[in-house]
């Protein structure tokens, strides 16, 4: 296995992908969004329950390949008990991250995300979950397909 | 000549190291590669005879004109059209049948039934809800068999009802494989006063194809799924069902006159080629027809239906895998999978490490992913130059993968 595929897929993925973190829908939620990523299929709903502006509790479910599900886990884990701004400051470190390879120092597990930045067409898989997550703190508008699918 | 002693050899690309690996080149469901004959020929006419074609008076449009239309006659022969004006070139198979539904489509009544398939590819499928959202007209669908994937025709009879004004169906699905029997959905369309509309991307470069045969209105095809270029493709017509049709785009090219206020049409097929054509794909275009039919098609066939059957046979053998498509006669050249515990984007990652070209996602075939309960599978397409050597190399390397996730 090239060293290129042995960073893209580290121990800490793996994990995430066998025993995701935070899956299944949250039954106190009071904001939902979902992200459907057209090239692949691959589909992402995220649940918050925000109180006082912060994120009390957050929950996903969908389906994707490993890098989307490690992702969206590993997002969960961080996400709890920020607000909004943290969130995308946390997002943009993120993105830098899949992006250029570079991990801001402190910023934890989410630098096992690094390898994706060899591996252009995976990004979208990394960032999917995060970009619902962030249309969930907006209150952005539900598409009516994800209403029906949360019936 | 070409033989089949030596067909890789004609493949330029095929020749190449990936990420260290021989290049093992499973894709060709969604293009495949050129030979050499016909990266030649589109050269050679962009280097001695380019110009526009039609209405040029000088020799280099002359010889354009002859080169392009000479094209649509060999087209015409490959599929055995009456005649080569029953051939439209298009940018491919999409824009063939966005022709058809834009055009005949426009007749179409609130009331009438436009009756697709489950497992139509989504160029078969949306230009159909688009002219159904224009006119009033309903979608219906002959169901899949499930993982099977066959067409449950023992309801034909409840869906093919005379309000049905068009059937519209893929010769070999892109995502199963399956080989539909055409002939026999063409006659019964005839019989409730439906036109029936081929969609033949996957199998017109793959097999014999003889529109009269099949006793089609509409056959639609891509020229880089059968060893010519991008951005050609032909749509065949039944040449009195075309020539009561309105254009769908109006240019140059097209026209009889053209006054300020309104404009009579050319007859088919210029009436439907408006702007200035790919004609040196068209060219490309009828020296893959030549090169495939020097192989033999019929051979071509048999060599790509073996593959399919020996690479089905083998990830049958594999555990945690949940195989699409018949498992023997009706089967393409392809073979389509999912591995229970890794995504097929995954599965794709890693064959690539190993040289391999595969597919996976839903290709583009959403709604038939979702009635199986999937959001993607792996595919294995082959064509002409794949050998059973590859095929042991692409389940070598998913033991390895599944080893790794496992």
């Amino acid at each position: 296995m090239s060293a290129d595929l042995t960073e893209l897929y580290q121990q800490v993925i793996l994990d995430h992908n066998k025993r995701p973190r935070n899956r299944g829908r949250l039954p106190t939620a009071n904001r939902v969004a979902h992200g459907d990523n057209p090239t692949c299929g691959d589909q992402c709903s995220v649940y918050l329950r925000l109180e006082n502006g912060k994120i009390a509790d957050i929950s996903f479910d969908g389906s994707g390949c490993a890098i989307s599900q490690a992702s969206s886990s590993l997002m969960t884990t961080q996400l709890k008990g920020k607000d909004a701004a943290e969130a995308a400051s946390l997002y943009q470190q993120f993105h830098q991250i899949v992006t250029t390879g570079e991990a801001p120092e402190a910023i934890s597990d989410l630098a096992a995300f690094a390898g994706v930045h060899t591996f252009p067409a995976r990004i979208k898989c990394a960032t999917l979950g995060w970009h619902a997550a962030l249309n969930a703190l907006k209150g952005d508008p539900i598409p009516a397909t994800t209403e029906s699918r949360l019936d | 000549m070409p033989s089949w002693n030596t067909v890789r050899d004609d493949f330029p690309a095929l020749h190449q190291q990936v990420n260290g690996h021989p290049l093992v080149y499973l894709d060709n469901g969604a293009t495949t590669q050129r030979p050499q004959v016909v990266i030649d020929a589109v050269s050679r006419f962009y280097a001695h005879d380019n110009a526009n074609v039609h209405r040029g008076l000088h020799a280099l449009s002359m010889r354009a004109t002859a080169a392009y239309e000479g094209a649509r006659a060999r087209v015409a022969r490959f599929i055995n059209a009456a005649a080569p004006e029953e051939i439209i070139f298009t940018r491919g198979t999409t824009e063939s049948l966005n022709l058809v539904a834009a055009s005949w489509g426009s007749r179409l009544q609130p009331g009438d039934v436009i009756l697709l398939t489950e497992m139509e590819h989504h160029s078969n499928l949306v230009p159909w809800q688009l002219v159904a959202a224009r006119t009033g007209a309903k979608l219906r669908y002959v169901p899949v068999t499930g993982d099977e994937g066959k067409l449950d025709l023992s309801v034909l009879d409840q869906l093919l009802t005379p309000e049905v004004k068009v059937f519209a169906f893929t010769h070999i699905s892109n995502t199963l494989g399956t080989i539909n029997p055409v002939a026999e959905l063409c006659a019964r369309a005839r019989q409730v006063g439906a036109i029936s509309v081929v969609d033949a991307a996957q199998s017109v470069g793959h097999m014999p194809v003889d529109v009269r045969a099949i006793g089609c209105d509409f056959l639609a095809f891509s020229g880089h799924k059968m060893a010519a270029g991008t951005g050609i493709g032909a749509l065949y017509g039944r040449r009195e069902l075309l020539d009561a049709m309105p254009p769908w785009q109006g240019g140059g090219g097209m026209i009889a006159h053209v006054g300020f206020f309104e404009s009579r049409w050319k007859p088919s097929p210029e009436r439907f080629e408006a702007g200035t054509p790919n004609f040196g794909d068209a060219v490309g275009l009828a020296a893959a027809c030549d090169y495939l039919d020097a192989l033999g098609r019929a051979q071509l066939r048999r060599h790509d239906g073996e593959l399919a059957r020996l690479a089905y046979q083998k990830l049958s053998a594999l555990p945690n895998i949940r195989l699409l498509g018949p498992a023997e006669e009706e089967r393409g050249g392809l073979v389509s999978f999912a591995l229970s515990d890794v995504h097929a984007h995954d599965v794709v990652t890693f064959a690539d490490e190993d040289g391999i070209a595969l597919r996976g996602g839903h290709h583009c075939n959403q709604p038939l992913m979702h009635k199986l309960g999937l959001t993607g599978t792996v595919r294995a397409s082959f064509y002409l130059y794949n050998t059973a050597e590859e095929i042991d190399v692409l389940i070598a390397s998913i033991r390895r993968i599944q080893k790794f996730f496992g």
